[in-house]
């Protein structure tokens, strides 16, 4: 792509630009956030809360530096003395009326009003003896509250509704300091993707009632991961207090999710905190399962795998990482294997129709694409006269165990024991999304990372380790110790991953090779 | 002439010839007056020589930026794939400003003129009069004209059979000053909050319904006919100061003089003889204290100074105020400066948008202030208090209501500041009991 | 809700043929919401939230946009207001001429002792307004739509007994 740069100088840093770059996104690239609240990226430009006024050089007054693009020779100046009194004159004139609850607030911590306050060093108000105003909190939606006095009128959540959304059902109300976001009385803020409006407002004032009072927002740790709900998969941060996940957020991802998930991913994260786990493998012995160790129980799946040949059936899950899945094909490449993986499908998407490319899909598990691309199929149908059928996850949903009896060794490997898996021979605790490091491919064959976010519970291992396991026990291959391994294992060996390596992957993944033809045999 | 005052021979009357004349409100009685002979001359014409005509004759804005029209008419694009919009501004609201209401109560065909005028130059089929909602009169007035303008083929598809397409719509404000903004006005039109737009774009790039368009002031509008009749020449001669500024101007006069009203004068006229010959000076046994030579929102002047001060664009500069759009407020000794600050700017809180944080907070916040301070609990502090915050207040925001808001703070400080003090040291009684 | 369920259409008849073409006058159907509030308004003497979601149907908008318009226009009553509505200028030309003097007289001629109040009757509900646009003719105050300059304290009375036994207009 030929685009025209253009270079200006930014607190004495030179950076080059495409033409129709605004100031405030040139100014990253010079390494300075130019503090906002109306601005976002992801969103119309307003130029309502002027807090990004900069000087630039010729010009007769103070310009915003999110609606103001790019000139060659532009001399803009951040810090300067009139410009920053400028902005703590807006933090002043936000904090007029703002509360300062913060020790209940849930925003406390990450909040754009605290982090700019405390940047300009704004200690004290001159807004003596006059009463605040003060307005109800009120119910939005059946998720989102609104705090109206901790509102800034930055107007982001309106223009969600209005551009990303299409759904206009928040407006700005009444005008002056009386001024508030309001609804219709007959309407609420239920869009499938309204929960956007938490993560984009920048103070308090609309919060998640499913995360209210749960945590202070300092206590979490943030992993980077990927949503499961579709197979969009919307770049996340899980966030987790104590091993427990609370929270699941959009991650940026230009690429994929912009800034932005739906409701129902945000709300699919319950089943990661699962105290409901297999702890410890299991193998049977006299007709029940006894808990061992895994060196036993590879050993044993071992012999399993050493002592059948022809048909093999394998049934993974669609949460299932292209790392796991890969382990599992190589652990059946000397049989006839039959690779299904479990798809679920919802008639109709849930589109964010003003964001192009990205709705909830009606494919809803993450990795269909990751598992069509290793060979894996949906349309499992039941096992019949097979010598092994391996069970990766725990997506049995709808299975019968006379649909799994057709096999003459059973092993299973998941997080929890579903009375259809009773009667494995091997039993193996394996991790969740959040438990491991891994690969899913989206549906736009994009290949992304997840990471581990909190520690599987007892003796739980990621499934591509302990396949890789099994192989080193049949002297079929190496110890396989990372995901990073592991998926350059599986770069070199299946076509469509050709020439990718875990590392350079990055935060926002990459696309499959254009021309992949799927698993290598 | 100087309604509802008899004309005086220092008025130079063009616009307000027929103001009180109730036979200038018909089709007919606009025609027998030489009404629509000028419309008839432009669409023999050019468009562009409309334009150019208008732009020779040193016509500008009269709303209250004072912007050159004829430049203001040439930004329009020449090509025309898409839609060009007029839209005349009749929203008049600023405080100490009426003209506009007179025009329209009895020249409507005259504001009809010009803005017909106005579309054939700059290629718009279609033109808003956007008229402020409490101005019910007008309302009625304006649209019984365009009925008759209708019926007697001056606008329609053919309009005075020059083949081209002119169509003509009042469009009703519902209170909102701030919709006198010329792209809130535009929001308004549309459907909107009378939300200001950040510039660029531009109107004459992207405007109502996206669309290029000119927005014109009614006085602006209904001063075009006389300068396509009488000439450019005529009107850029009309100058008794500077050249920069030519033709007549409506000046609205209220607050106390004796005989408040609308007076037209050839730019450059002396601010005194306006006040104390035109307007018969002050009430019984007054003196004058301070005059708003521009509307509400330009530097309050004090005696000495109004009595020095020229009305066109550049003495009123020269004078440290502006030439607006022409409302004079007079103050009398027996006015509280402080109280009347205080309205004015209670008047541009409650007028706020509500986008812009230091107009939004900062308007409330001086209003607070300023009650304080009449309440006889200010201090020191808060003089200081109120110009910072002023500071902040000018030349920060999308649009200048918030500037306007501290004007007449700031002027009045600098002034007045001993009204100010008499407050804050008990010299003087409280008026207000809160704040 | 309930008041939605009680709620009787404005646009039928005569009322939604004046919509219609009005609507043909701009290349938006948005462009009508003002003039249909005023529509509103004139039929119901106020605007009601049913009438919000009315005219978002009629427009292709949300009850939402209608209503983030209706309250930023002050002259739109989201309430209902005494059979005539006052609003008496007090912005500082009118002000200074005895515009507050002229609020008192109405105040206590008309029995609604405070501003925002409806009288005892019902018949009155005053309000002050910003400047009206008539600074040369002051008081000037609105009765409906009806626009009255030059109002003293002293001719408060007899504006006050014209309304008193109906909308009197003009």
């Amino acid at each position: 792509m030929s685009e025209e740069l253009v270079k200006l100088t930014i607190e004495g840093v030179e950076v080059s630009v495409p033409r129709g770059t605004t100031v405030i996104e040139a100014a990253k690239e010079a390494g300075i956030n130019i503090p906002h609240y109306c601005y976002h990226k992801g969103l119309p430009i307003a130029g309502v809360c002027r807090m990004c006024l900069v000087q630039i050089e010729g010009a007769p007054k103070l310009q915003i530096s999110c609606a103001t693009e790019v000139a060659e020779g532009q001399v803009v100046r951040v810090f300067g003395e009139e410009e920053s009194k400028a902005r703590s004159s807006v933090l002043e004139f936000l904090l007029i009326n703002h509360p300062l609850d913060c020790p209940i607030c849930d925003q406390s911590g990450e909040c754009e009003l605290q982090d700019f306050t405390f940047d300009e060093r704004q200690g004290q108000s001159r807004y003596n003896d006059f009463p605040k105003r003060y307005d109800p909190a009120e119910q939005f939606g059946d998720d989102v509250m609104f705090v109206a006095n901790r509102c800034i009128l930055c107007t982001r959540c309106v223009r969600f509704m209005d551009h990303a959304a299409e759904e206009p059902v928040l407006n700005v109300s009444e005008r002056g300091d009386r001024a508030f976001i309001g609804m219709h009385p007959d309407a609420e803020l239920n869009h499938p993707w309204a929960g956007n409006v938490v993560d984009l407002c920048p103070v308090g004032s609309l919060i998640s009632k499913d995360f209210l009072h749960k945590a202070r927002v300092w206590e979490l740790d943030h992993t980077d991961s990927i949503c499961t709900g579709c197979s969009q998969g919307c770049n996340i941060h899980i966030d987790t207090r104590e091993e427990l996940v609370v929270r699941l957020r959009p991650r940026a991802n230009e690429d994929v999710n912009k800034f932005f998930m739906c409701d129902e991913g945000r709300s699919n994260y319950r089943w990661l905190n699962s105290g409901d786990r297999i702890e410890a493998p299991l193998v049977a012995e006299g007709g029940s399962l006894v808990a061992s160790g895994w060196d036993h129980a590879l050993a044993r799946v071992a012999q399993i795998v050493k002592g059948s040949t022809g048909d093999a059936v394998v049934l993974a899950s669609g949460k299932s990482s292209n790392e796991s899945l890969f382990f599992l094909r190589e652990l059946f490449g000397e049989f006839d294997l039959k690779a299904h993986f479990r798809n679920f499908t919802v008639d109709g998407e849930l589109p964010l129709s003003g964001v192009e490319g990205l709705a909830l899909r009606e494919e809803r598990i993450p990795n269909g694409t990751g598992a069509r691309q290793l060979g894996y199929d949906d349309s499992f149908n039941g096992v019949s006269n097979a010598s092994i059928f391996l069970i990766l996850g725990d997506d049995l949903e709808g299975i019968t165990p006379e649909m799994l009896s057709g096999a003459k060794n059973f092993i299973y490997v998941g997080t929890t024991l579903p009375e259809a898996a009773r009667n494995a021979d091997v039993v193996l605790p394996a991790t969740t999304v959040a438990e491991e490091d891994g690969t899913y491919v989206n549906r736009d064959n994009r290949v992304q990372r997840f990471s581990q976010a909190r520690t599987a519970p007892g003796m739980g291992r990621p499934a591509w380790w302990a396949f890789a396991e099994v192989l080193k026990e049949l002297g079929r291959g190496d110890a396989v110790d990372t995901a990073a391994e592991a998926f350059d294992a599986m770069a070199s060996n299946v076509g469509a991953f050709n020439g990718m390596s875990y590392s350079t992957l990055g935060k926002n993944g990459q696309k499959l090779a254009e021309s992949s033809a799927g698993v290598s045999k | 002439m100087g309604y509802p005052h008899k004309s005086d021979p220092k008025e130079n009357v063009v616009l307000s010839e027929y103001f009180g004349d109730a036979g200038a409100r018909t089709y007919d009685g606009w025609v027998e007056r030489g009404g629509y002979k000028a419309l008839k001359t432009a669409l023999g014409m050019e468009p562009n020589a409309v334009t150019d005509i208008v732009k020779q004759s040193g016509l500008r804005g009269r709303g209250g930026a004072g912007f050159p029209t004829g430049l203001k008419w040439s930004f329009m694009p020449k090509e025309k794939t898409r839609a060009h919009y007029l839209c005349c501004n009749a929203d008049e609201s600023e405080p100490g400003t009426f003209k506009d209401r007179e025009i329209m109560r009895w020249t409507p065909h005259a504001l009809i003129e010009g803005c017909a005028i106005g579309q054939y130059a700059i290629g718009a089929e279609v033109c808003y009069i956007y008229i402020r909602g409490e101005f019910t009169e007008p309302i009625k007035v304006m649209q019984a004209a365009l009925d008759a303008a209708y019926a007697n083929g001056v606008l329609g598809d053919n309009a005075m059979g020059s083949g081209k397409k002119l169509d003509m719509y009042i469009h009703r404000g519902a209170g909102a000053y701030i919709c006198g903004e010329e792209t809130a006005l535009m929001n308004s039109i549309e459907g909107r909050r009378g939300n200001p737009r950040i510039k660029p774009p531009f109107p004459a790039a992207a405007g109502l319904f996206g669309m290029p368009t000119t927005i014109n002031n009614v006085e602006t509008l209904a001063a075009v006919p006389h300068i396509i009749n009488r000439g450019a020449e005529w009107y850029s001669g009309l100058s008794l100061a500077s050249e920069k500024s030519s033709g007549t101007k409506l000046l609205s006069v209220c607050g106390n003089v004796r005989k408040p009203g609308n007076y037209e004068v050839t730019m450059g006229f002396p601010l005194k003889e306006l006040i104390y010959d035109l307007c018969g000076g002050m009430p019984e046994g007054r003196t004058l204290k301070a005059v708003i030579p521009g509307g509400s929102s330009v530097p309050i002047l004090t005696r000495e100074e109004a009595e020095g001060c020229i009305l066109d664009y550049e003495g009123c500069v020269a004078a440290g105020t502006m030439l607006g759009s022409g409302g004079v407020i007079v103050f009398d000794d027996s006015v509280d400066m402080v109280y009347q600050i205080m309205r004015l700017a209670k008047f541009y809180a409650h007028e706020s948008c509500a986008q812009c944080t230091q107009c939004r907070e900062g308007t409330a916040w001086t209003v607070r202030i300023l009650e304080r301070i009449l309440a006889g609990k200010g201090t020191q502090d808060d003089i200081d208090l109120l110009l910072d915050l002023a500071d902040q207040m000018t030349g920060k925001t999308i649009c200048v209501l918030s500037d306007s808001c501290a004007v007449p703070v700031v002027s009045g400080i600098t002034k007045f500041r001993d009204e100010f003090d008499a407050y804050i040291s008990g010299a003087r009684e409280p008026v207000l009991t809160h704040g | 809700m309930q008041e939605a369920a009680e709620y009787q259409s404005v646009f039928v008849g005569a009322a939604r043929e004046k919509l219609d073409d009005i609507m043909s006058r701009y290349p938006t159907k948005r462009a009508a919401l003002l003039p249909a509030l005023w529509i509103v308004q004139e039929e119901r003497d106020w605007i009601p939230e049913g009438a919000m979601i009315e005219i978002a149907e009629l427009l292709d908008i949300t009850a939402a946009q209608v209503k983030g318009v209706a309250t930023f226009y002050t002259m739109y009553h989201k309430h209902p207001v005494g059979e005539n509505f006052i609003q008496v200028c007090t912005t500082s030309p009118c002000n200074v001429c005895g515009a507050e003097n002229v609020v008192k007289a109405l105040l206590k001629e008309t029995g609604c002792g405070e501003l925002g109040a409806t009288s005892p009757d019902g018949k009155f509900t005053i309000t002050e307004v910003e400047c009206l646009g008539a600074c040369g003719f002051a008081t000037p105050i609105m009765v409906n739509d009806d626009f009255l300059d030059s109002v003293t304290m002293e001719t408060v009375p007899e504006v006050v007994a014209r309304y008193r036994d109906g909308k009197a207009t003009g």
